[in-house]
């Protein structure tokens, strides 16, 4: 026994040769030269600015920014702080990222699952395009989306048009946009309360059939129960919606819901890319499934569909979330590279104007790598969460 | 972009390492290694720009050359930075380059809260506005809801908020990197029009495929004066780049040019010429230099007329008459205090 050796040696070496001992007092020394190492970066760098005259702090987060911005989610003008910029770029970045992480994982699964199709021409599309789009640099696809949306599309005035609503010209997309009156608040309630009756269903189903044997069909139920309850419950409350539609004054259209083509084409082009190493992940994943465990559950009478849901993709997740959650990582920040075509993300808008307006590098540039480092944690953590759950559980 | 954070960090860290500036510690540094590090813009005609052999020119590149010439006594003594106005200052601030002549405009802030200094005003410049023939806009005045392309980082940027918020009307900003990207939005049709200092908007025009197909509106919304930049705490470094200018501007004013320079090296009697050519007066070591750093300048590089003309003016492909840029003795303000 290890332990029993160890006390019986304790008292014949040295202190200083203990293995105990020497490696916390190795941690120790290590954390201490880490912290001296930091504050000397710190107290040095905040001395040199001071010697140059470069101002420092966060107080400059309260002034005014006077700059605009093309797109935010949340209210914004020239008057509001420097500190509302990285509220409204930090959200820009989201927005980017969370629709190119959604579209990524339709097509990336989509493309993996057609490489392995036994038809050839689905096969070779597929290989066509992943070997296509992985090896092509992201930002020359950045700018080829950007200038390939823009250029055939019609100035304002000479807008494509659908139904006298939905516009569309080389300024954007422009929709109608929904906007909630009274009584609203049903529908959100009611749309609230069908999910969680969807999820107690789901669950039920699931244990009755484990008890019973007998199948429920707990998906076509829920999926109905969650469109169903919130439409009832707009009809009864007196449909509390209106529409604001987009009209033409002056240069460009006005109200409604504008896509601008900068989103457009980053989101296009980050799904696209990261579309092609999904589909990777997806194929490594199926493929890394031995074939008996398909023979397996044919003898066992189960059909193709059922084989498919239950035994291939649940051991193919293994490999594949772990894939995955790089890919994630790699978009999110993949999108910074938003400032090449003007989409105003944390980067363009904080890391850009906002450091150059006040010139405070060190606190911008700290700030900004505090949210990416932040908003990777998170998705990593997320990840690993639900890699855990699909992790074969060993009885 | 993730290149340009890579930079900004990198500068953080110089930042950090690097030990003070002393006063005197530019001169000799770029007297150690030979050529002086200069940021310039990333292609600009007839400010800075790069020909197919990568050589460059520019007003804010005679900049550059007129420093090597005082120093070395060699204009070519110079290695270039190309920078985005975003990069710019850090990269001054962290001491990767020695000095700044890229289009930049001295304003309260720069000159006060960066650690930076402005040592002159080579181009007096002003905001104005490039649009679409088509459009048939004559004034900025009629343009409330139009969306801009803008340098990010720029003084254009506020000017422009400004503008419309006094005028009360509304505008979409549309903000890339480099001017390239500017003018390639502009000429997709991204937006009605490109809004930057005017001399900027002759330089991109003739960029585009058509020029013909777009005009300068005759507004002029901003003061731009545009000049080289150096850190802040080294005052020799700040005179040497300061009468540098100087001295091409009082050349002009003497009538010595690069033509010229030799023959009144020899026979001018005027104390004036004497001293800017350092044979009588004066002393170059006050500076760090030799006597005849304004000679070399002259004979080297020219004076401001040659400079301008050359780059800008009417000997160049963007035309600009000398307007606010003229002497102060011929209708404009440019004015150098005397070399005496």
């Amino acid at each position: 026994m290890p332990s029993e050796n160890l006390s019986q040696s304790s008292s014949k070496v040295p202190l200083w040769r203990h293995p105990v001992f020497r490696a916390t007092l190795f941690q120790i020394i290590l954390v201490v030269a880490l912290i001296a190492f930091g504050h000397y970066l710190l107290s040095n760098t905040l001395q040199n600015m001071q010697q140059r005259g470069i101002t420092t702090g966060f107080d400059f987060l309260s002034n005014e920014a006077g700059f605009g911005i093309l797109q935010s989610l949340i209210p914004y003008d020239e008057t509001y702080t420097y500190g509302r910029t990285f509220v409204v770029g930090l959200l820009n970045t989201l927005l980017v990222a969370g629709l190119g992480i959604f579209f990524a994982t339709l097509l990336g699964f989509f493309i993996g699952v057609a490489r392995l199709s036994h038809n050839w021409l689905v096969a070779k599309l597929a290989t066509v395009y992943i070997e296509t789009f992985r090896n092509i640099p992201l930002l020359l696809q950045i700018m080829f989306w950007y200038f390939a949306v823009l250029r055939p599309l019609p100035r304002p005035r000479e807008s494509l048009s659908v139904g006298e609503s939905v516009f569309l010209n080389n300024r954007g997309l422009f929709v109608p946009k929904p906007v909630a009156e009274d009584g609203f608040m049903m529908v959100i309630v009611a749309l609230v309360a069908a999910i969680a009756g969807a999820i107690v269903l789901v669950r039920w189903a699931h244990k009755r059939q484990e008890a019973t044997g007998k199948q429920f069909p707990s998906g076509w139920v829920s999926t109905g129960l969650i469109i169903g309850a919130p439409l009832l419950a707009f009809f009864a409350s007196g449909s509390p919606l209106h529409w604001d539609y987009p009209v033409l004054g002056g240069f460009n259209f006005r109200g409604g819901l504008e896509v601008i083509p900068e989103l457009a084409a980053l989101t296009l082009a980050l799904s696209i890319y990261t579309a092609a190493f999904i589909a990777e992940a997806v194929r490594s994943g199926i493929q890394s499934v031995s074939h008996g465990q398909t023979e397996a559950a044919y003898a066992l009478g189960l059909r193709p569909k059922v084989t498919l849901k239950l035994v291939i993709i649940p051991q193919a997740m293994r490999v594949i979330i772990p894939q995955l959650t790089s890919q994630y990582l790699n978009l999110t920040k993949n999108s910074s590279l938003a400032t090449a075509i003007g989409y105003p993300d944390l980067v363009n808008v904080f890391a850009g104007t906002t450091l150059n307006q006040t010139g405070q590098a060190v606190e911008v540039i700290a700030m900004t790598m505090g949210v990416y480092l932040a908003i990777s944690l998170v998705i990593s953590l997320f990840m690993n969460w639900y890699n855990k759950r699909k992790q074969l559980v060993e009885r | 972009m993730k290149a340009k954070l890579t930079v900004v960090l990198g500068v953080a860290a110089a930042l950090s390492m690097s030990t003070a500036a002393n006063a005197g510690a530019t001169l000799d540094a770029v007297k150690k290694k030979g050529f002086v590090q200069c940021g310039v813009s990333t292609g600009l005609p007839g400010f800075s720009s790069a020909d197919d052999k990568g050589k460059f020119t520019g007003i804010d590149v005679d900049m550059c050359r007129a420093v090597s010439a005082a120093i070395f006594g060699d204009a070519d003594k110079v290695k270039y930075s190309p920078l985005t106005a975003k990069e710019r200052f850090t990269a001054l601030q962290s001491g990767e380059i020695d000095m700044l002549p890229r289009n930049t405009t001295w304003t309260y802030t720069r000159d006060t809260s960066l650690g930076l200094n402005f040592t002159g005003v080579n181009y007096y410049d002003g905001q104005g506005f490039l649009v679409n023939k088509n459009l048939g806009v004559k004034s900025a005045l009629e343009m409330d809801g139009a969306s801009f392309c803008i340098q990010a980082g720029t003084t254009t940027e506020l000017n422009l908020a400004d503008y419309f918020r006094t005028n009360k009307m509304n505008y979409t900003p549309i903000t890339f990197d480099t001017s390239d990207q500017t003018i390639k939005a502009f000429e997709a049709g991204r937006c009605d029009a490109l809004t930057s200092d005017q001399s900027q908007l002759y330089a991109l025009r003739i960029k585009l495929g058509n020029p013909e197909s777009a005009i300068v509106l005759p507004e002029v919304i901003s003061k731009e004066p545009l000049g080289p930049v150096v850190r802040q705490g080294d005052d020799e470094w700040f005179n040497i780049v300061k009468w540098s200018l100087f001295a091409m501007v009082n050349a002009e004013e003497l009538g010595v040019s690069s033509q010229n320079v030799d023959e009144m090296k020899g026979s001018s009697t005027d104390p004036n010429i004497r001293r800017l050519l350092g044979l009588e007066g004066v002393k170059g070591e006050w500076m760090g230099l030799p006597d005849e750093w304004g000679y070399n300048i002259i004979k080297l590089v020219g004076n401001y007329d040659e400079v301008f003309e050359r780059n800008v003016g009417k000997g160049s492909p963007l035309g600009i008459s000398r307007g606010l840029n003229a002497l102060w003795s011929k209708g404009g303000i440019q004015y150098a205090p005397p070399i005496r």
